[in-house]
């Protein structure tokens, strides 16, 4: 079968799945198992109607579990057990991590990561979203801003490939420094411990259009007159930024925030592209990117690592969100 | 508490001409209203004195001071917003000493200051709440807290009390009233489409229309002496009934014979050339008084009686183009419905206009 009658078939076999399923499964509720007849029609009705958002809830509960609980416990399980899958090892993947350097420099950097990507992100994306909001031309530059949020990011890491390359013909950083300083090219992804930020950079230039576009949104919701009353009150701009728009945001903000945290814990594609881990930029992602397929007892305990780390942001960035729908 | 000067104040948005030729003199201490139909102008005209629009024709003087280039915050005033205003994320008290904290007065100041506006209006049990945990009198309040706190010479009030319920209305109304009282010599602007309002808080009245000053007085100058038929129409409630006619006698009194059969006489004098002058007579609801006689202004058909108690409604049934005629009785006519009805007026609640400006005024 050819892959577009595979995919025609598919889709038809989803809806019509879906309405089959939802239009028989209310009529076996409603005419078999409590039919709104007889001397007990009206707790029928109740009861009927008490089990119908189940009905409509189970295909949703069904799929999560299988694909999200299933596989979260299935991972555990296996991180306990060896290389080979064979023999049961205990915490023994858990402790040969915490042994290793590699692990810790990842580890380590991770947390660099944790610490400047959301917080680079939701400032240049705050900042931009505040200072094109006035222009006349703001849209194209915001267009502009968001540009990169469309690349994959791989492709953005070859781009700044070219950027970084340790030739002056090619790279801009190092055309810059030659026409500046008339320094010789050097390679800055070997530059000890700064050559994490030049990649973090990579992903804020990624994830500031993302920051920008909600926060621009969240700011164009802040009541004009509030803005209005501080400047009669005598605030500055920077004040009028600072303690009325800001704070009136907060919520979005962490929210930005938090969900930007989240993507970092997941992002290997820079490390791996740019650096491969050496250097001293390993970071987690790629780090369980290396052992996959050799070592999944390791991989996935690293998996593991990582969601414990991801967990309580996680938490605390679907509590922020709930509170600001309210 | 300062004097205003407007002086021929224009607001253009590129080349929609919106407001011209504004000139007004406020004197230290008054209350002067804005009112006028929806989109005239009043909140544009509030928002150029405030510094929050841009004055595009004309001075504005404050204290003698030109301040068309000066920022809001050093104009010396306050201003209380429809919609409160508030800023959300500080407690009551925070939102009354914010102006003061910028200004970087003392920490003592600033809690003196906010603590003698919340005892003027009774806020004390609620300082350190947020505004969304305040019920809408009590946030309004808080906006009005806030600009007494800067002690500001003139005070700007854009439609205060127009979210809020009849009942709270009244009573915000009197406060403000009060707090007028209590500060004799703070001068105050205020923006309102409610007329009671208009007639019991002002000092002066000034009615906005087609881009301009309509009239400028107290509110009983504006509601014996309009200046104009739009004035006339739209001070008092129910509107004033014009009706046409034309003039048959001259001197101290006048005398108009209506096109619809009745005549009138009006305490308005009138010059010899007058005779034959095409006029709208104007007699509000309340001025007329039902009448077995021959001499009568109108006679119509009731159509429509509301009784609201203490006064009646009465609905005449329409002749031709104009809107229907109204009067409006002390007590209750209810059997009025229906029947013929003839009215007549006293002379000195008559209004004459030629040609939409008042006889009074030539
Ligand atoms: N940015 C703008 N560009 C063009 N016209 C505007 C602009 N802002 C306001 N206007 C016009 O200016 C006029 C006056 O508006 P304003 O808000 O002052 O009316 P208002 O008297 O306060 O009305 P309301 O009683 O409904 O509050 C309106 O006709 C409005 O259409
Ligand atoms: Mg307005």
């Amino acid at each position: 079968m050819s892959p577009v009658l595979q995919g025609a078939a598919t889709i038809l076999i989803g809806v019509f799945g879906c309405i089959g399923y939802f239009y028989a499964s209310n009529i076996i509720l409603d005419r078999v198992l409590f039919p709104a007849r007889g001397p007990k029609a009206g707790r029928n009705i109740n009861r009927a109607n008490q089990v119908r958002p189940w009905l409509f809830l189970f295909p949703a509960i069904f799929a999560l579990g299988l694909y999200l609980v299933y596989p979260v416990v299935g991972s555990f399980y296996r991180s306990l057990f060896d290389r080979a899958g064979d023999d049961f090892i205990g915490l023994g993947n858990y402790i040969d991590l915490i042994n290793e350097p590699t692990f810790r420099t990842a580890v380590f950097n991770n947390f660099l990561w944790i610490l400047v990507v959301p917080a680079g992100s939701t400032f240049f994306g705050l900042a931009a979203a505040q200072l094109t909001d006035r222009l006349r031309w703001g849209n194209i530059a915001k267009s502009l801003i968001f540009m990169p949020m469309a690349i994959s990011f791989v492709g953005a890491s070859l781009i700044w490939k070219f950027v970084y390359a340790n030739n002056a013909d090619i790279g801009l950083i190092n055309a810059a420094r030659e026409a500046l300083f008339g320094a010789e090219p050097l390679d800055v992804l070997q530059i000890p411990f700064w050559n994490n930020f030049f990649l973090m950079f990579i992903l804020i230039w990624i994830q500031t259009g993302f920051a920008m576009v909600i926060l621009s949104a969240a700011l164009r919701g802040i009541p004009e007159e509030t803005i209005e009353a501080a400047i009669i009150d005598g605030a500055n701009p920077f004040q009028v930024f600072f303690r009325i728009k800001v704070p009136q945001i907060m919520g979005t903000i962490v929210v930005v925030w938090t969900t930007i945290t989240i993507l970092v814990l997941k992002v290997f594609d820079i490390v791996y592209t740019m650096t491969g881990g050496n250097f001293g930029t390993q970071i987690l992602p790629s780090y369980m990117m290396g052992y996959m397929f050799r070592d999944n007892g390791r991989a996935t305990a690293v998996a593991f690592v990582i969601m414990v780390i991801v967990l309580p942001v996680m938490v605390w960035n679907i509590v922020q969100a709930r509170r600001e729908q309210r | 508490m300062a004097d205003l000067r407007l002086k021929d104040i224009a607001k253009a948005y590129g080349e929609v001409e919106v407001l011209s030729n504004i000139n007004l003199d406020i004197k230290k201490g008054e209350l002067i209203v804005f009112v006028g139909p929806s989109g005239c102008g009043k909140s544009t005209l509030l928002r150029m004195i405030a510094g929050l629009e841009r004055i595009t024709g004309g001075d504005l003087h404050i204290d003698g001071m030109r301040v068309n280039d000066m920022p809001p915050a050093q104009r010396g005033i306050a201003m209380v917003f429809q919609s409160y205003a508030l800023y959300p994320h500080m407690t009551v008290r925070e939102n009354m000493a914010f102006a003061l904290k910028l200004a970087g007065k003392s920490k003592q100041e600033t809690e003196q200051a906010v603590n003698k506006a919340a005892d003027m209006l009774q806020l004390g049990p609620y300082l350190d709440r947020l505004p969304k945990a305040l019920s809408g009198g009590q946030r309004q309040r808080v906006a009005i807290g806030r600009s007494i706190v800067r002690d500001p010479k003139v005070y700007l009030f854009d439609e205060p009390l127009s979210n809020l319920d009849a009942a709270l209305r009244v009573a915000t109304r009197i406060e403000i009233a009060q707090l007028k009282e209590s500060m004799p010599d703070s001068t105050m602007i205020y923006v309102t489409h409610d007329q009671v309002e208009a007639m019991t808080l002002a000092s002066r009245i000034v009615v906005l229309a087609g881009g301009g000053i309509s009239q400028v007085g107290t509110p009983l100058e504006l509601y014996q002496k309009p200046h104009n038929e739009f004035v006339a129409q739209f001070i008092g409630s129910p509107a004033m009934n014009l009706l046409p006619g034309e003039i048959v006698e001259t001197g101290e009194t006048t005398l108009v014979r209506l096109s619809d059969g009745g005549q009138a006489r009006a305490a308005i004098p009138t010059r010899e050339a007058d005779k034959g002058m095409q006029v709208n007579l104007g007699v509000r609801p309340e001025d007329v008084i039902v009448t077995e006689g021959d001499e009568f202004l109108y006679r119509g058909k009731v159509e429509i009686t509301e009784a609201l108690g203490e006064l009646t409604v009465l609905y005449f049934e329409k002749k031709g183009e104009a809107p229907p005629f109204l009067g409006k009785l002390p007590g209750v006519h209810a059997q009025l419905r229906g029947s013929p009805v003839k009215l007549r007026a006293e002379p000195e609640n008559l209004h004459l206009f030629h040609e939409g400006t008042s006889l009074l005024y030539r």
